[in-house]
């Protein structure tokens, strides 16, 4: 980031310097200053990758810990077992009940033993759904914190019906007669991530990234070499930026300083901020119609040319 | 076999390597003669196998992706992958008839760009459950897919959402929703409506699963066992109701709609 701002700032001091001594060197100029951007448009998105990746970014609990009082854990989805993958809870928040459902990554290596570096299987998002079914009985909003690679890509994840599971969760997760606000944390990880991520409000934290596929997965089937994940990283357009942009996510919360690691509690104080906000707003609405309005919001998600009239 | 070059080449079976011509495939409903292979199957043969002669209507036929993430060499490969198929987009939807019986039926295409499902799939998928729901019309829907498309960034990623939330409204509206599973059928098609049918059939043999086999493998750094994501693996798995060989699928799909029929709730009854 530096490096191309030093650059940047040394390219405006030439352009000055060729503009009054009379010297035509605009084009070429311009091609480098390209090329800095591009090269500036790479760092900085791989450095929001590293960010939402980073080793002391806090995970789900450490900001449950942080937002919610009385925050006691449930377990297990009633079929198979318990993934500690997801965690997932009851909570208050500012006073009000929440149920709360989020991915958790594990902090050290016996720990990531235990959680499978937050990757999910399918007993993680049936649990999810029953807590989240739970919820709706009670009349409680739910929030989920999305932060995983993906789902779990493992035997025993397929035989248990992985699909299936992130499926049902999508279409329940678009009828349930409860606010639903989601905020994506650090690693927005295709279907894995969506498993718990349909509901009236998505949020994203600056650095986070939310993205169909790794941008090291991307990088080897798409432009055929592993190495150029630096450059997927960019192509898929995956910041919390972009997400905006295409209005896939409605806001985008702020990270202090150097990142939401540099100050986990003020990271948490900002977004239970708008968690109260958006809760305040969402739990005066009729349940049906919330449901309503966030299908429509659902069904309206693509780009396409419709072609010529039926 | 015969050697001689004037006469077309005639590929052989991949499980029994006995080799047919074409013609003998498609008079066979593309599956293998001898030991019953399940070769994939383009919509345009599907179609004319399922719906009753001349009572498809194609709905949306002229959708086409955009290039949402600006991605270089999107349109390029729409384009090829249009030449190759030779459809617009990895799926056909449309009203028929089966056996008599009105149906909406969605065909997707492994042959453009693997099937994949980006904003048109999603589109034309949803649109195909919504009018379903709608008009109380049973949704068939021939599943075979790689994946999200993921040249479409997170709007295929989304796709996933729309077309589970529009299956939703076929669970209200108590309409039928059944699948077939065809070789192969994985990632986000298999995570959101492929899996979402009251019925699920599959093919014989079809690869089913959310990751595929080489992700799998180059996670757990071991080989996969035989059979492992087949048909049969999932119904032995409680993911699959029935495999139905493709010569007996039309009669089936008219049996299951008589079967489900009287199902759905008069709206006096809902009101209550």
């Amino acid at each position: 980031m530096k490096a191309s701002k030093d650059l940047a700032s040394a390219l405006e001091r030439l352009r000055k310097l060729a503009s009054e001594s009379g010297l035509d060197i605009g084009d070429e100029l311009g091609s480098v200053e390209a090329k800095v951007k591009a090269s500036s448009k790479t760092e900085s998105t791989w450095r929001r990758v590293e960010l939402a990746r980073h080793p002391d970014r806090p995970y789900s609990l450490d900001y449950i810990s942080r937002i919610f009082d009385d925050f006691t854990e449930f377990h297990g989805d009633r079929y198979h077992g318990d993934d500690q993958a997801i965690v997932g809870g009851i909570g208050f928040l500012a006073g009000r009940p929440v149920t709360i459902i989020a991915n958790q990554k594990g902090r050290n290596l016996k720990e990531n033993m235990r959680r499978n570096h937050g990757m999910a299987s399918p007993e993680g998002y049936r649990k999810a759904l029953r807590l989240a079914k739970q919820a709706e009985k009670f009349h409680r909003p739910i929030v989920t914190f999305v932060d995983t690679s993906g789902a779990y890509p493992g035997i025993e994840a397929e035989e248990r019906g992985i699909g299936e599971a992130i499926a049902r969760n999508l279409r329940e997760f678009s009828q349930l007669k409860t606010p639903i606000i989601c905020v994506i944390i650090g690693e927005g990880g295709s279907g894995g991530a969506l498993g718990i991520c349909v509901g009236d409000k998505i949020y994203m934290l600056e650095n986070a990234v939310y993205s169909v596929i790794s941008p090291e997965g991307c990088a080897s089937i798409l432009l055929r070499d592993a190495t150029k994940a630096k450059d997927a990283a960019v192509m898929l357009r995956i910041t919390s930026a972009d997400l905006l942009e295409f209005k896939v996510v409605n806001g985008v919360i702020a990270e202090p300083g150097e990142g939401a690691h540099a100050d986990p509690d003020k990271a948490a104080a900002i977004i239970k901020e708008t968690l109260v906000r958006e809760l305040d707003d969402l739990c005066t609405r009729n349940p049906s119609v919330l449901v309503r309005y966030r299908n429509q919001k659902i069904l309206k998600v693509g780009h396409w040319n419709e072609g010529e009239a039926e | 076999m015969s050697d001689d070059p004037t006469l077309p080449a005639k590929p052989a079976c991949p499980a029994c390597a006995t080799a047919y011509s074409a013609q003998e495939l498609a008079a066979a409903l593309r599956t293998c003669p001898s030991c019953g292979h399940h070769y994939r199957m383009e919509p345009s043969d599907r179609i004319a196998y399922i719906a009753d002669p001349g009572s498809f209507k194609e709905f949306s036929a002229n959708l086409r992706s955009l290039n949402p993430i600006d991605l270089v060499g999107y349109e390029e490969k729409l384009s090829e992958a249009e030449a190759k198929a030779r459809m617009k987009e990895a799926v056909i939807t449309g009203s028929c008839t089966i056996e008599g019986r009105p149906a909406i039926l969605g065909v997707m295409s492994f042959n453009f760009m693997g099937g994949s499902m980006g904003s048109v799939v999603g589109e034309k998928v949803a649109r195909a459950l919504l009018k379903g729901a709608r008009e109380r019309v049973p949704v068939i829907i021939y599943a075979t897919s790689g994946g999200a498309r993921m040249q479409e960034g997170i709007f295929s990623l989304m796709q996933m959402a729309k077309t589970s939330a529009a299956a939703a409204e076929l669970d209200k509206a108590g309409v039928p929703f059944f699948v077939v599973l065809c070789d192969p059928t994985t990632g986000g098609v298999t995570a959101s409506f492929a899996m979402l049918g009251d019925v699920t059939i599959a093919e014989p043999k079809a690869l089913i699963g959310f990751a595929g086999p080489r992700v799998i493998e180059g996670t757990i750094r071991q080989t996969l066992p035989e059979g492992f994501q087949r048909a049969e693996f999932q119904l032995e798995h409680g993911f699959v109701d029935i495999i139905v060989p493709r010569s007996e699928q039309k009669a089936m799909l008219a049996r299951l709609i008589d079967l489900h029929k009287g199902s759905a709730p008069s709206k006096d009854e809902e009101k209550e």
